[in-house]
């Protein structure tokens, strides 16, 4: 009984705010005639006629919490934008945000949960491979729409993901050219973290150094994950003398290994160290008097110097704080809501089945990073690979730019 | 897998052209026998530093543990709270004694000892005390004290990583010679180890306190009835343990990150050692910690640092199916 009574009121209580702005938007409801509900949504996804709800699901509990709430923070400025821009096919885009809590069989719950429950028309979320794998078939048995954005060791190519960060190749080959260029190096070392995105993206490195370049890689170093101690590599390394040192080191691991390499007398402006997993949110828990010097690959740095970059910056940063850093991922994740929208109105429909057969080819010419444009098969993103040089107050200065890399998760004669 | 391989049977190779050139006296592989002397010293520190950091992680989880027999997961936790104290106290710093930063990181330490400490007391007072006759559901319970201590430090600092700059003269390294550098905060944190097992020790086994501490250990009825507050006894007692591993994670900023889940990177090594060494016995946690970072930072050295963990748990494995009671245990009747 007071259950029934409880109900009552939070029913009553959504549905007079409901009707009060029903009655204030009646009058401009000029897109209902273009785009009738009934047209843009006939499989019975969350729309009505003034509002288009999507799903967020990331951890903002648990240890990936620390690299995922930059993305969450990304994905509420781009839905805040595009509101703010009249939405998406005439509809404001409201969210349900869900916390994947760091574990990866409660993530595909969540996502279930969202594309069932509350049958949201896309869904912005996951962060680790681990995630992503555990979501995917969820997503391809409800069909649904999945933005991830995170760079990863591609080996993948799902139609209901569209991948917005980079995928191995585009982040290893252009930068391992650069630095062949630039340093005439002969010799590499390869330090990781032990799980599937180190090691592929190693494997990449490795043939591409072996056999384009026909250089050496003298040692291949993997650590488990949360490992905190690098001393001994540290040593091999002074033994060895490699000329390019290559980190694809996560998390806390992260920061120990460059407080050590620098405690250890290594001095990151002469020796050349190369990596891919340092973005300014990593930079800012190693401290850049640890890491200055190291340089990084990646499409997108805080600090590029183009005026979309500028504005995403400023925007940002009036939403979420002053003393915020964004990084690539962040970046990817802003994309995710844009790229979204502007599949809905190529389509000019909600329906998943449309967003699928629209999606190749969609451009973004103002992202923050400059011009993307998603793949015609693989639903990855074309994109530039950028060389950043950490500087002492924690961000980069860009000092190679590539050509537009088209993404290739299944690249030949790499596996 | 074939890298791997490769890449091991490099490392075995290197080994025996070490041994090779040792008694040849030539130069192999392009080392000379000054450098692979430097290497071998600079391979000794590190294992001497990783001695240190395991001492400091086991000494407290050792006195809560071996001496009230609570399996406390929140350990890692209050290390977490002493990181964070450093952190706040490198803030104050900053901004109201700028002149002072380079001590900074000493007070910072013992402002974590005491935080640490009083916190300690009160989750013994309010959960601890009332499951001592339970030690499983002091794991369970402690479990959801480290969440909760985690959340809220996600909560008020938010998720991502805090920086937690050295003072200027801790950075970088002495060059002993043109191939040796000698860490400097790594002789901070031996220092600091060194300092703090004295003392501890010294505590255990001549203060009033300590005697008070075993006595209640060995038999708490007879204890209680010469006239010792046996639940006092326990809290301080807890309390030290949660100070100790505020100092712990206060020294592990200059190593490590700090992060709200940074204890989490701490607590399976730290039962290890404690395990290992025997519950109980300090001198049982030093002996066990030069153990196994004696083993673990030599075996990285000649294979990777994945495999070098497997088989240093292999081993501990292997010597506490053969001995259960852990290297040195406390002969008392039960």
């Amino acid at each position: 009984m007071k259950k029934l009574f409880r109900r009552g009121v939070v029913f009553s209580l959504a549905v007079i705010p409901a009707l009060a702005a029903l009655n204030a938007t009646a009058w401009a409801n000029s897109h209902l005639e273009k785009w009738p509900t009934s047209k843009v949504n006939t499989t019975g996804l969350a729309v009505t006629d003034d509002t288009v709800t999507i799903g967020i699901l990331h951890s903002i509990t648990g240890s990936m919490a620390i690299s995922e709430s930059g993305s969450v923070q990304a994905e509420k400025l781009a839905i805040k934008q595009i509101n703010d821009a009249g939405g998406v096919l005439g509809r404001k885009i409201e969210w349900i945000q869900e916390d994947g809590a760091t574990d990866w069989p409660n993530f595909a719950e969540k996502a279930k949960k969202l594309i069932v429950n509350d049958k949201v028309a896309a869904v912005m979320g996951c962060w680790t491979s681990a995630s992503r794998k555990a979501v995917l078939p969820v997503f391809e048995q409800y069909n649904n729409m999945l933005y991830y954005p995170t760079m990863y060791e591609g080996l993948e190519a799902s139609r209901n993901v569209v991948y917005t960060g980079q995928e191995a190749t585009q982040q290893i080959l252009a930068g391992i050219d650069w630095v062949v260029a630039e340093k005439k190096p002969k010799t590499f070392y390869f330090v990781g973290s032990d799980y599937i995105w180190p090691r592929t993206s190693f494997k990449i490195a490795r043939k591409h150094i072996e056999n384009v370049y026909n250089l050496k890689v003298i040692g291949e170093q993997y650590y488990p994950l949360g490992h905190t101690q690098f001393n001994s590599v540290i040593n091999k390394m002074k033994l060895k003398k490699p000329d390019v040192i290559f980190s694809i080191v996560v998390g806390g691991s992260n920061v120990a290994f460059y407080k050590q390499m620098t405690g250890a007398g290594v001095d990151l402006t002469k020796q050349t160290v190369i990596t891919i997993s340092a973005t300014e949110d990593e930079v800012r828990g190693i401290g850049g008097e640890n890491i200055h010097g190291t340089y990084m690959f990646a499409k997108y740095f805080q600090s590029l110097d183009n005026p979309n970059n500028k504005k995403f910056v400023e925007e940002f940063k009036e939403m979420w704080g002053d003393d915020i850093v964004i990084g690539d991922v962040t970046n990817n994740a802003y994309l995710g809501p844009w790229l979204w929208k502007m599949a809905v109105e190529k389509a000019g429909s909600f329906d998943i089945d449309r967003i699928k057969e629209v999606n190749p080819g969609i451009e973004m010419a103002n992202a923050p990073e400059g011009y993307v444009r998603i793949h015609e098969t693989n639903h990855h993103l074309y994109s530039k690979l950028r060389v950043g040089r950490a500087r002492m107050d924690g961000q980069f200065d860009v000092v190679h730019e590539s050509e537009l890399m088209e993404p290739d998760p299944f690249p030949e004669g790499y596996q | 897998m074939r890298a791997l391989v490769n890449l091991e049977y490099q490392d075995i190779k290197i080994t025996s052209e070490k041994i090779r050139s040792r008694v040849e006296g030539k130069k192999m592989l392009g080392y000379t026998f000054g450098e692979l002397g430097s290497i071998v010293a600079m391979q000794g520190f590190a294992g001497l530093i990783l001695f240190s950091v395991f001492v400091l992680m086991g000494l407290g989880l050792a006195i809560i543990f071996g001496q009230l027999g609570v399996i406390n997961m929140a350990h890692g936790e209050f290390m977490m709270m002493g990181m964070y104290i450093t952190y706040i106290m490198q803030l104050l710093f900053i901004e109201f004694a700028p002149g002072l930063m380079n001590i900074y990181f000493f007070v910072a330490m013992a402002v974590a000892f005491i935080f640490t400490a009083i916190m300690g007391g009160c989750v013994e007072f309010l959960v601890v005390r009332h499951l001592y006759r339970r030690p499983l559901d002091t794991l369970l319970a402690t479990w959801g004290i480290s969440l909760i201590l985690q959340q809220s430090i996600r909560v008020v600092f938010g998720t991502r990583e805090v920086g937690v700059v050295k003072p200027e003269w801790m950075m970088g390294s002495v060059a002993v010679t043109d191939m040796i550098d000698i860490q400097i905060y790594g002789l901070v944190v031996m220092a600091i180890t060194i300092a703090l097992t004295i003392v501890v020790m010294y505590l255990m086994l001549r203060s009033v306190w300590g005697k008070h501490v075993r006595a209640v250990v060995q038999n708490r009825e007879m204890a209680g009835a010469v006239g010792i507050n046996t639940a006092r006894t326990d809290r301080t007692t807890f309390a030290v343990g949660c100070g100790i591993a505020g100092i712990a994670g206060s020294a592990f900023t200059m190593i490590s990150s700090t992060a709200p889940d940074a204890g989490q990177h701490y607590i399976v090594d730290t039962f290890l050692v404690v395990v290992f060494g025997g519950a109980g016995s300090l001198l049982g946690t030093v002996a066990s910690a030069f153990a196994i970072s004696q083993t673990q930072s030599t075996l990285e050295f000649f294979i990777t640092g994945s495999m070098a963990k497997v088989w240093t748990l292999l081993i501990v494995i292997g010597i506490l199916m053969v001995r259960p009671q852990g290297l040195f245990a406390v002969k008392i009747r039960r």
